[in-house]
């Protein structure tokens, strides 16, 4: 129904701009008048207001149309239907399902009610069919009117030219205000269902509070029904593994940048930069699933050994705890964190190397220095604050990251810093508590709200700060 | 000169010193490099090395009788079809078929899919039953590894997932030559299932490409649209500083944020399906959407401002300069930008756990409102799994992904070299 309209209207909408253009084009030929615009604007200029203001009238009838056949109908419900809610609610939903034409729910009605349900139906049906005849024939007066407009214009002396750019300057403008709708719509989303989840958690509780279990019974006398939503353990994992993973990014990172910008040839670089793109491009899963069953085991056997080898030995405590780590640990999230960061912090520190004038490298070597006191003296303390701001950028990637740490780090919330516990971040909570089938409203699923606005706003101003320093370095010495 | 050879004898060790500090530096620049070069020939091989075997399969050839006296031909459905193959099995190994021990043992080694492949048939045409037919299907999972060789036989009975006489029957099967080692077809033309031996990625393929669909027809033109305006139309003023700074950080927001706005704006608001092409790709091309900007105004600052001139001294228009012969001009970096970005989209996961599309899905989608998987949340499933013929899986799941990745960029690569200008 919706797509034969919406063909009928694309037809409406290109027989104007061939009249349009038609009208224009015999105009010009019988008067000889000069026209403003080419023909094909003023086709153009009908073929838009054919279109737009049926599309704008459509658009609203879909979105409102069905909420208001529910208000009315759900404003007399037949004195048969059930009063309880929830089941006043089901029976207009299936009376609604019912009209169109679906099975209802599976809720037992007595044989009166299910009378009254299929009347309610009809009634709803016929409120349909009648806001789908109105709908249209407004659809289609709303296409005429604007059709004739246009049509009525298209005469030589009408600008067509600069209305239909005025319409390109605004769907440019719109789309461009497509990027602060989005960061509109996160900060809405995050801010409105976390304000409902911080109605049941105190905010401070939530920032302060060190037991997390957010299982929160179903009844109230089930055991451990209290349920804790203090995220300070999630926040410690989720720094414990950005730490390992910068300490392996940083010192990498940076070194291979060093080389690559001061030392390679171009045949290196020209082989080097695209594998370390390559490295940057492969999928956060790929990763994920090489540090759950290929980096885990591995270290996990590693430390079980030398655990064996220390038990019965002045460290036998250490040799006990050694052989009991698991595959789960902080470390190999931390270390494959750190690896899928690599090409992040050399490009970015590429770049900012590259930006440090060849006038301060030269004056060095002039004063005799060789080429690594040169970097480390020179260079390095030029670009200092540009790197800073890359590192930053990369702590960012690192709090926000999310499968790596899903697939290997492990559900325990704890407070250590003992890389080789099993730890649990911010959005791996986030993750187990939305993925599977809960309901929308429980605290418990309110609470990954909660934590996503606390990651969003640590990133945001993470991203802020760095971005700023960034451009600030990179402008200084153009 | 009167230089005291002590002073001289001093410089020289410092000198060397100094030599030794700069070859060490250099070494650690090459170190850093060699590590993350290692890394990834040992990520890719690891992948490789456990993913390769996914893409062969075993097959077994089976004479089944249908036994009319347990298939009421009324209701076909109801007969116990596994258990028929599994005495076809045990009449051909010539082992006592009414142990059930050894049915069941019989029963482990076959597939479901060869139950469901003789209840196909006799539904097919009833009157078949009664008849032998003669059934290729896939042998179980833990047959199929301990063909590939990674169940050993060497390995005590109690740490595999094979008895002795499971192995001795499977040797046996093979002698008889009625099993078969062929490509597996199965994985690209079956969609998931809870067998490992009849799962295949054709859903969460379809369900990808319908995504990046998506994606791609809303992210493309409103990002390129977006770029345009503000690399060639917008005022330099607040509001317009506000977007720019705002599709910079757009572009560093964590994916899981993205994924949550999916979650309470187009799933809980405004009611779309879950788990459906259509939500995932929509938060895709939101994610997508900063950096086919980015790429595309930097292919419109390429276009030397000569052109725009030549056009304006011709009476174009801004918007006729822009739109026949910047934009034109431009198209083979906006294109390039646009499937690396899409490349990039395709592999995003985390995001598409929070609409829900990590559920199971046994068909291929049928559309973008249907619920579906997708590649990279389907590796993320398999991973997850239990069985270990699930991982060889995994890892060829992860393959194919990355090929797809692979030829997006590699086309990305072609067009830039083939359309590239130099100004």
């Amino acid at each position: 129904m919706l797509g034969f309209v919406l063909i009928l209207l694309a037809a409406f909408s290109a027989a104007t701009f061939l009249f349009a253009r038609r009208r224009v084009v015999s105009a010009v030929a019988t008067t000889g008048e000069r026209p403003h615009s080419r023909p094909h604007y003023h086709g153009a200029h009908g073929a838009i207001w054919a279109a737009v203001p049926a599309l704008i009238v459509l658009a609203l009838l879909a979105v409102a149309g069905p909420r208001i056949v529910t208000a009315v109908t759900w404003a007399d419900l037949p004195d048969a239907a059930p009063v309880v809610e929830p089941y006043r609610s089901q029976f207009q939903l299936d009376a609604e399902s019912v009209a169109r034409g679906a099975a209802p729910s599976g809720v037992g009605y007595s044989a009166e009610q299910r009378q009254a349900l299929d009347a309610h139906a009809e009634r709803i049906q016929g409120l349909n069919s009648l806001l789908r005849i109105g709908g249209l024939i407004a659809v289609f007066v709303a296409g005429a009117m604007g059709g004739l407009y246009a049509w009525a214009r298209a005469r030589p002396a009408f600008r067509a030219r600069n209305a239909v750019e005025r319409w390109v300057a605004v769907v440019l403008f719109a789309c461009s205000a497509v990027a602060v709708l989005t960061t509109l719509g996160i900060v809405l989303s995050l801010v409105w269902e976390s304000l409902r989840f911080f109605q049941t958690v105190p905010l401070l509780d939530f920032l302060t509070g060190t037991h997390w279990s957010p299982q929160i019974a179903i009844r109230a006398d089930q055991v451990g029904s209290t349920g804790g939503f203090g995220a300070v353990p999630l926040f410690v994992g989720t720094f414990l593994i950005m730490g390992i993973a910068m300490a392996t990014a940083a010192p990498i990172g940076l070194m291979a940048a060093i080389y690559l910008a001061e030392y390679a040839t171009s045949a290196q670089r020209a082989w080097i930069k695209p594998l370390l793109e390559v490295l940057a491009g492969i999928p956060t899963v790929v990763y994920g699933f090489f540090a759950a069953l290929t980096v885990g085991p591995a270290f996990r056997a590693f430390f079980n050994r030398i655990g064996e080898m220390l038990v019965g030995g002045p460290f036998n405590d250490l040799g006990l705890y050694l052989m009991g780590v698991q595959n789960q640990m902080a470390l190999v999230a931390g270390l494959v964190m750190g690896i899928m960061l690599i090409p992040f912090v050399s490009s970015l520190s590429d770049d900012i190397i590259n930006a440090v004038p060849q006038s301060l490298r030269d004056g060095s070597y002039a004063m005799g220095a060789t080429q690594s006191e040169t970097i480390k003296r020179v260079v390095l303390p030029a670009a200092l604050p540009g790197v800073a701001g890359a590192m930053l950028l990369a702590v960012s990637r690192a709090i926000g990251e999310t499968m790596i740490v899903t697939m290997a780090a492990g559900l325990q919330a704890r407070i250590t810093a003992n890389p080789l516990d099993s730890v649990t971040t911010v959005t791996v909570q986030i993750v187990t508590l939305l993925t599977g089938d809960q309901e929308f409203d429980s605290a418990k699923t309110l609470s990954a709200f909660g934590l996503g606005l606390t990651l969003f706003v640590v990133t945001l101003i993470l991203n802020i700060v760095a971005l700023r320093i960034v451009q600030h370095y990179r402008e200084q010495y153009d | 000169m009167t230089d005291r050879p002590d002073h001289r004898a001093a410089v020289a060790r410092r000198l060397k010193q100094r030599h030794a500090a700069e070859r060490r530096f250099r070494l650690y620049g090459l170190l850093a490099i060699g590590i993350a070069v290692a890394f990834l020939a040992l990520l890719l091989g690891r992948i490789i090395e456990q993913g390769h075997s996914a893409f062969v399969t075993h097959s077994i050839t089976l004479a089944v009788p249908v036994d009319a006296s347990r298939v009421d031909p009324a209701y076909p459905q109801g007969a116990n079809y596994d258990q028929m193959a599994a005495e076809a099995l045990m009449a051909r190994l010539g082992v006592d078929a009414s142990d059930p021990i050894n049915g069941r043992a019989a029963r482990d080694l076959l597939s479901p899919d060869m139950g469901f492949q003789i209840l196909a048939q006799v539904r097919e045409d009833p009157a078949l039953i009664g008849q032998t037919l003669t059934i290729d299907a896939p042998v179980g999972d833990d047959a199929d590894l301990y063909f590939k060789g990674e169940i050993s036989p060497d390995t005590p009975q109690d740490q595999r997932s094979l008895t002795d006489q499971q192995i001795a029957w499977l040797d046996r099967l093979q002698a008889d030559g009625v099993v078969e080692s062929h490509f597996n077809t199965g994985l690209f033309t079956r969609s998931d299932s809870t067998q490992p031996e009849t799962a295949g990625l054709l859903g969460a393929i379809v369900g990808s490409a319908l995504m990046l669909m998506v994606t791609a027809l809303l992210s493309i033109p409103i990002g390129v649209l977006a770029a345009v305006y503000l690399e060639e139309f917008a005022p330099k003023n607040r509001l317009t500083e506000i977007i720019e700074v705002n599709i910079n950080n757009l572009a560093a927001v964590p994916s899981i944020v993205y994924g949550l706005l999916g979650l309470a704006v187009f799933i809980g608001w405004m009611g779309l399906p879950r788990s459906s092409p259509l939500v995932g790709g929509t938060v895709l091309s939101l994610m997508a959407m900063p950096t086919v900007i980015i790429a595309t105004r930097a292919a419109l600052k390429a276009v030397p401002p000569s052109i725009r001139d030549a056009a304006l001294a011709l009476g174009a228009s801004r918007t006729q300069t822009v739109f026949s012969h910047v934009l034109p001009l431009a198209m083979p970096g906006i294109m390039t930008g646009s499937i690396i970005s899409m490349a990039h989209a395709l592999g995003e996961t985390a995001p598409l756990l929070m609409i829900g599309m990590v559920s199971f899905v046994p068909g291929v989608p049928e559309g973008i409102l249907a619920a579906s998987s997708a590649l990279p949340t389907q590796i993320f499933i398999w991973e997850n799994a239990a069985e270990a013929a699930f991982h060889e899986r995994t890892a060829a799941a992860i393959l194919v992904l990355l090929v797809f990745m692979i030829v997006m960029n590699a086309v990305a690569i072609v067009l830039r070299r083939r359309l590239e200008r130099r100004w």
